[in-house]
């Protein structure tokens, strides 16, 4: 007879559902925080404002390929959030909500899509990672400041998440592999949006979950609605809580929908239906928190109002800072590849600006 | 002063940097209580501890992605690929974020990092551990790749590398490991990188070359003298960024060259030092560049793989075919 020598679960947690109303009795005091939720409930829609504002200057021509946000604000801001500023942020390409937490201005996300290395010198935490092209390198990243935090005996906390798509890639089991090995202060959330350019999630494996991984490497893992704000910032803040205290690394699936295309230069119509979509509109996670701040009396459309020509102002100023950016100039492609420049290289940049003049 | 091997030196330039900073981390598969598989980071374990000398997961990618993250938030990193067959899970974290850190966030972040790997043939050993792909990193933008040749060049130039603010990839040539032992002290005192080392002056002809292609160079230079003809014997070193003026000089006074590297010849870096000396000195050359490498073929298992390395009787026809050029 089989000895059953260890068995495993995945909860799922939701506080605030799709209509706007809270799921069971026992909530987290994050649910009638209501200064709390009301400055979430306002950086998600100006993430949103942001967002689409970003998208029409790329469709107008003064913006390079943007990775639109659109759908993941819950998600992204209960990250960012949680965290405090001594603590390490890895991005990776679409959760400005999170940086915006963080203190990256919208003028640094703008300039860094339209083509400028000096975006990526941002003001949020100077020790937080720039964002992170290669699909799930930044786990990594987020460990190995985590290993140093630890080594140096330092309360923090390192934080970052992949795709639905990204958590088939070895980077990110060898990061929650280390995170288990080392027992790392460590935050990973899996945000699955259901879509990985045009592959969709059934794709990706057959398993019921994706948290489910955290489990082999033995690390708490959870599931809960990527749209549910409440839901996301109480496992991040609980997760954050265990790391700090070196209890180690958590991994949250947020389980969401990417609303739009992949980038702008991506095209969703050819690989998915709009009644997908349409569907996934009812799920979204700023409505529900809408209705649900309205339904207690703690929100109106008076507020609304403002927070929306609040927001487009704030947008609007960073598009304009970031549409007067300077040129960077020739010297800046050779100015920051070394601390000491190697003669050749020296020689390049005098011809560079000699070739260009 | 003691008279050692170029593996005992590597391990007593990280003893001292480790000593003297404590942000200096080594970290990779064996290296703790073994020591390494080649003993490079032997009796380190023991003395500053198992949160300074970390075996890790047997994980190469991890490796290297985690010393990318720690080397940005104040620690240097000393990581170990245990053979350069089992570098390339880590090229993706060296290239897509270790050479452009500091370029991409324009100084912000950086990434003071040190891989160390063995590399190359002549020891026998299995399948994809014997490959000499220095060339791979040499055209990467925003990493040095360093080289040494002897145990005090093995010593000084990794305390240069360590000490480095950007990534070096250090390739330690492990038929070297244990061949000559030599003096060196123990002072901490670096080796500057990103300049030739002119091992031997000559007039004749200049024999460029790193690695460990050093000692058969040497051999023939000495057998060179014997014929009556000075070689000048180049040691590389830093095979990126290059130091080719000092290549240049040489070649501008002896008017031949040969360039001795045991990696394969297409788009080595032999070729990049022959276009450069194409484009500096061509007026001064009385012949032909010669390359003398590895072949472009597989490295072969250890049977017929001192037939594929570069050994004194290929340089010595090399060297008879450009003197024969009057």
């Amino acid at each position: 007879m089989p000895v059953t020598i260890a068995s495993f679960k995945i909860d799922y947690y939701q506080f605030l559902s799709p209509d706007g109303r809270l799921t069971a009795d026992d909530m987290p005091p994050l649910a009638t925080d209501w200064d709390e939720l009301q400055s979430l409930y306002r950086l998600m829609v100006t993430t949103r404002i942001f967002d689409k504002k970003a998208v029409a200057l790329q469709r107008t021509g003064k913006l390079g390929t943007y990775a639109s946000c659109l759908g993941h604000e819950a998600a992204h801001i209960a990250m960012g959030s949680a965290m405090r500023p001594e603590d390490c942020y890895a991005p990776s390409y679409r959760e400005y909500g999170a940086q915006f937490c963080r203190g990256v201005k919208m003028s640094e996300v703008l300039t860094y899509w339209g083509g400028d290395e000096r975006g990526s010198d941002f003001s949020g935490p100077k020790h937080d990672f720039a964002w992170c092209v290669p699909i799930a390198t930044q786990c990594m990243h987020a460990a190995g400041a985590a290993l140093a935090f630890k080594l140096r005996g330092e309360k923090r906390v390192a934080v970052s998440q992949v795709g639905d798509g990204g958590s088939s890639k070895g980077d990110f089991l060898e990061a929650i592999n280390a995170a288990s090995a080392f027992q790392l202060p460590l935050v990973l959330a899996i945000i699955n949006n259901q879509w990985a350019i045009s592959v969709p999630r059934s794709k990706q494996n057959s398993a019921a979950t994706l948290a489910q991984k955290g489990i082999a490497s033995g690390l708490p893992s959870l599931q809960v609605d990527g749209n549910d704000i409440i839901a996301c910032r109480w496992a991040m803040d609980n997760a954050i809580k265990l790391a700090r205290e070196g209890g180690g690394s958590t991994v949250i699936e947020m389980i969401t929908y990417r609303l739009t295309d992949h980038t702008t230069a991506d095209d969703a119509r050819r690989y998915r239906d709009d009644e997908e979509v349409e569907n996934a509109w009812q799920l979204e996670p700023i409505k529900r928190l809408r209705k649900y701040l309205e339904d207690q009396g703690v929100w109106n459309d008076k507020e609304e109002l403002e927070l929306l020509e609040q927001a487009g102002e704030e947008v609007a100023a960073a598009v304009e800072e970031y549409l007067a950016t300077s040129d960077p100039g020739i010297g800046s492609m050779f100015d920051y590849m070394f601390e000491n420049m190697p003669p050749e290289l020296e020689i390049q940049r005098a011809q560079a600006l000699a070739e260009s003049s | 002063m003691a008279s050692i091997a170029m593996v005992d030196a590597i391990s007593m330039a990280l003893a001292w940097e480790m000593s003297i900073d404590d942000s200096v981390i080594v970290m990779g598969e064996d290296v703790g209580i073994n020591g390494g598989v080649f003993r490079a980071t032997s009796g380190l374990e023991e003395r500053f501890g198992d949160q300074r000398v970390i075996d890790t997961p047997l994980a190469e990618g991890m490796i290297a992605g985690l010393a990318v993250g720690m080397s940005t938030q104040g620690m240097r990193p000393v990581i170990e690929a245990q053979f350069m067959g089992f570098i390339y899970p880590m090229v993706e974290q060296i290239i897509c974020h270790a050479s452009r850190m500091r370029h991409r966030t324009r100084g912000r972040l950086s990434c003071p990092l040190v891989l160390r790997a063995p590399f190359g043939g002549g020891i026998h050993a299995p399948e994809l551990h014997s490959e000499s792909t220095e060339a791979i990193f040499a055209h990467m933008p925003g990493v040095r790749v360093v080289i040494p040749s002897s145990p005090a060049r093995a010593y000084g130039l990794l305390l240069a590398a360590i000490r480095e603010p950007d990534p070096v990839i250090f390739l330690e040539p492990k038929r070297l490991y244990r061949l000559n032992k030599e003096e060196v002290e123990d002072n901490g005192e670096d080796l500057p990188l990103d300049v030739c080392f002119v091992l031997r002056d000559g007039s004749d002809i200049t024999l460029v070359t790193w690695g460990s292609m050093v000692k058969e160079t040497l051999e023939v230079a000495d057998m060179l003298t014997g014929q009556g003809i000075s070689a000048e014997v180049i040691d590389v070193a830093t095979v990126s960024p290059l130091d080719m003026d000092t290549i240049i000089e040489s070649v501008e006074k002896t008017g031949r060259c040969v360039i001795i590297h045991e990696a394969a010849r297409m788009c080595g870096v032999g070729a990049e030092i022959a276009a450069g000396l194409a484009d500096a000195a061509i007026y001064y050359l009385h012949a032909p560049v010669k390359r003398v490498t590895g072949y472009d073929s597989i490295m072969p298992l250890n049977k017929m793989e001192m037939k594929y390395m570069p050994g004194v009787k290929r340089i010595l026809n090399a060297v008879d075919e450009v003197m024969e050029v009057s």
